[in-house]
């Protein structure tokens, strides 16, 4: 599989369209395709935010109108009184920072190891954290969920942090992305009387940027949205994460949808406003992120 | 020690205890380098996955001091476990329908994507913006736009004359409604690939066929479409991987019913081992859908290895 891997995690990001075509009058046929398709994919995340300012009132007539008559925040404001989503919300910023951060550094500072030093173990080590992302998940809940217990982590913040300090995807392309830049540019600045922390820290990380961008992102998305795994760990609700809390609401706020889409956007409009600032880095991530396993 | 390392470039070493100071410093230096995140990644993989198959050997609930070794009776309890051979077939059926509609929607929205015309941002925003919304936002969406009474899913068929439906509540509709919504949230990883792999496609093997006469449809079906092999190979396979693990979205929609109708693998063993606290069983059953996994997966590999398609 390492082949298409590679060939894949080493593109930066996709290149434009190709050059407009002189048959530009026969490519409009695709907006008959592509305008309903785009609207139908737009139309959850529509409703959502239309739901988050609704009259709770009018989401439970029948039948229920398409557009509400008028806008209101008050989903927000019974979201903010009755419910501790801010504290979840700073909860989640919380897990997703010290993730991505401990990533950041742990897996540039490993994937150089890998790429450029020689030492004993290299290539058994870097073969054990590859083997890795073969283990589904599943596997590792029972056993991990008995450990944290022992070490006192269950129902704490440190439950939803511990497993994303570093990821072997994480390792993976950072080491992939040092392999692709010339070693010549290193060598001399070895040969010049720089340590190799001065190496690392001055010459290789600064070129490393579009990769740590690639990798922010996809701890960021792992982190921010994960479920299964905060589910298992984590039934304190002042430890609860954004997804916890929304995934709780089911519950206990089942039809009050002003509110529980309020929360939604509480937690989707983050990701979407990075999305809108970054969107080539978050394309590119995505073709990588079948490799979360 | 700058100093020292210029030298030894320079002048090679000669002696032996300098060989081995320097090699000695060289593995200290690489392990400084890839120890923290190294004993991180193993330790919560492969000390774990170990532990994991030692407990489905067990019989335990995870607290009492009494751990029963059984050896192989909990995989072999498999074959007589009615539920969890209900929610495999759950499982599957997610597959049929989700595998390969992801597949060719990814690759027919590439090729739609994969053009210069107006509004193209637009419409790559509209179908890549849903890929970083969560399952838990997804599943209360799900709940909404689908719910049978204020739903805007029945609302459209009934002021189009459709007769509603009862969607997740219904035992027959239920999967099809997750792989609908599962299908819009990650329908832009498979489409990104494949816009990639389109993108990588040498213009020149176009223009070739264009020249010999071929028109767009047999262009496509004859060069394109065998060029994408190995995408397709890699992707239907990662997806399918995928879909044998969904828990997310069940768990935020229909928690396995109605009537059982959505129980899946994930799910069934996530209830056994933390519900049920059948540690050891829950353990065997990972295992079990791992080795699954793990043999489809080999048996892919091999094939495509061996009518030379080169995804691996």
């Amino acid at each position: 599989m390492s082949s298409l891997l590679t060939s894949v995690s080493a593109r930066a990001d996709l290149k434009g369209p190709p050059p407009a075509s002189h048959k530009r009058h026969r490519m409009s046929l695709w907006h008959l395709f592509l305008f309903p398709t785009a609207l139908l994919f737009a139309i959850p995340l529509v409703q959502m935010f239309l739901a988050s300012l609704s009259p709770q009132a009018e989401l439970l007539r029948f039948p229920p109108p398409f557009i509400p008559s008028h806008l209101t925040i008050d989903g927000y404001t019974r979201l903010l009184s009755t419910s501790d989503v801010l504290l979840w919300l700073g909860n989640t910023v919380l897990v997703s920072t010290v993730a991505i951060v401990s990533n950041m550094v742990l897996c540039s500072l490993a994937g150089y190891g890998f790429a450029r030093l020689s030492f004993r173990g290299r290539n058994f080590g870097f073969l054990a954290i590859v083997a890795t992302i073969m283990i589904p998940t599943q596997v590792l809940m029972i056993p991990t969920y008995l450990l944290f217990s022992r070490i006192g982590l269950i129902n704490t913040l440190g439950a939803a942090i511990v497993p994303w300090l570093a990821t072997s995807f994480g390792i993976f392309l950072m080491r992939q992305f040092f392999l692709s830049i010339p070693a010549e540019l290193e060598e001399a600045a070895l040969i010049d009387g720089c340590s190799r922390r001065q190496v690392f820290l001055r010459i290789v990380l600064p070129l490393a940027k579009p990769a740590l961008a690639t990798l922010a992102i996809f701890t960021l998305l792992g982190a921010w949205n994960d479920l299964i795994w905060p589910l298992i760990a984590i039934n304190d609700p002042g430890a609860f994460t954004l997804q916890l809390g929304i995934a709780n609401f089911q519950g206990t706020r089942r039809t009050d949808w002003a509110l529980l889409m309020a929360g939604n956007v509480v937690a989707t409009l983050p990701l979407i406003f990075f999305f809108s600032i970054a969107q080539k880095q978050f394309v590119a991530t995505m073709t990588l992120s079948g490799l979360k396993g | 020690m700058a100093e020292t390392l210029n030298d030894e470039r320079r002048a090679p070493v000669t002696g032996r205890g300098a060989r081995r100071r320097r090699s000695i410093r060289e593995n200290l230096e690489g392990w400084g380098f890839v120890a923290p995140a190294t004993i991180l990644i193993l330790g919560l993989s492969i000390f774990p996955a170990g532990w994991a198959f030692l407990l489905s050997m067990q019989k335990w609930n995870g607290f009492s001091p009494t751990q029963k070794f059984v050896g192989a009776d909990n995989y072999a309890k498999f074959v007589s476990d009615s539920q969890l051979l209900d929610a495999l077939g759950h499982s599957l059926f997610y597959v049929v329908l989700f595998v390969p509609s992801s597949v060719l929607l990814g690759l027919f929205l590439a090729t739609a994507l994969n053009r210069r015309i107006r509004f193209i941002g637009l419409y790559r925003t509209a179908i890549f913006v849903p890929f970083v919304v969560s399952a838990a936002t997804t599943g209360v969406l799900t709940n909404y736009l689908f719910d049978p009474q204020f739903g805007i899913v029945n609302n459209v068929l009934r002021s189009v004359g459709l007769p509603q439906q009862g969607w997740l509540t219904d035992p027959g509709q239920a999967m099809i409604v997750i792989a609908i919504m599962s299908l819009w949230g990650s329908v832009a990883f498979t489409t990104v690939i494949y816009l990639a792999a389109l993108q990588d496609i040498s213009p020149d093997l176009i223009e070739a066929a264009k020249i010999d006469g071929a028109n767009r449809w047999q262009t496509f079906w004859y060069v394109v479409w065998p060029e994408l092999t190995p995408v397709t190979v890699f992707v239907t396979l990662w997806q399918f991987i995928e879909a044998l693990q969904l828990f997310d979205l069940v768990y935020t929609t229909t928690r396995g019913g109605p009537l059982g109708a959505t129980e899946t693998v994930v799910y069934y063993l996530w209830d056994a081992a933390f519900h049920k606290l059948q540690f050891g069983y829950g353990s065997a059953v990972a295992y079990g859908l791992f080795a699954l996994t793990l043999v489809i997966t080999i048996g892919i590999v091999v094939y495509s290895r061996r009518t030379k398609i080169e995804a691996f």
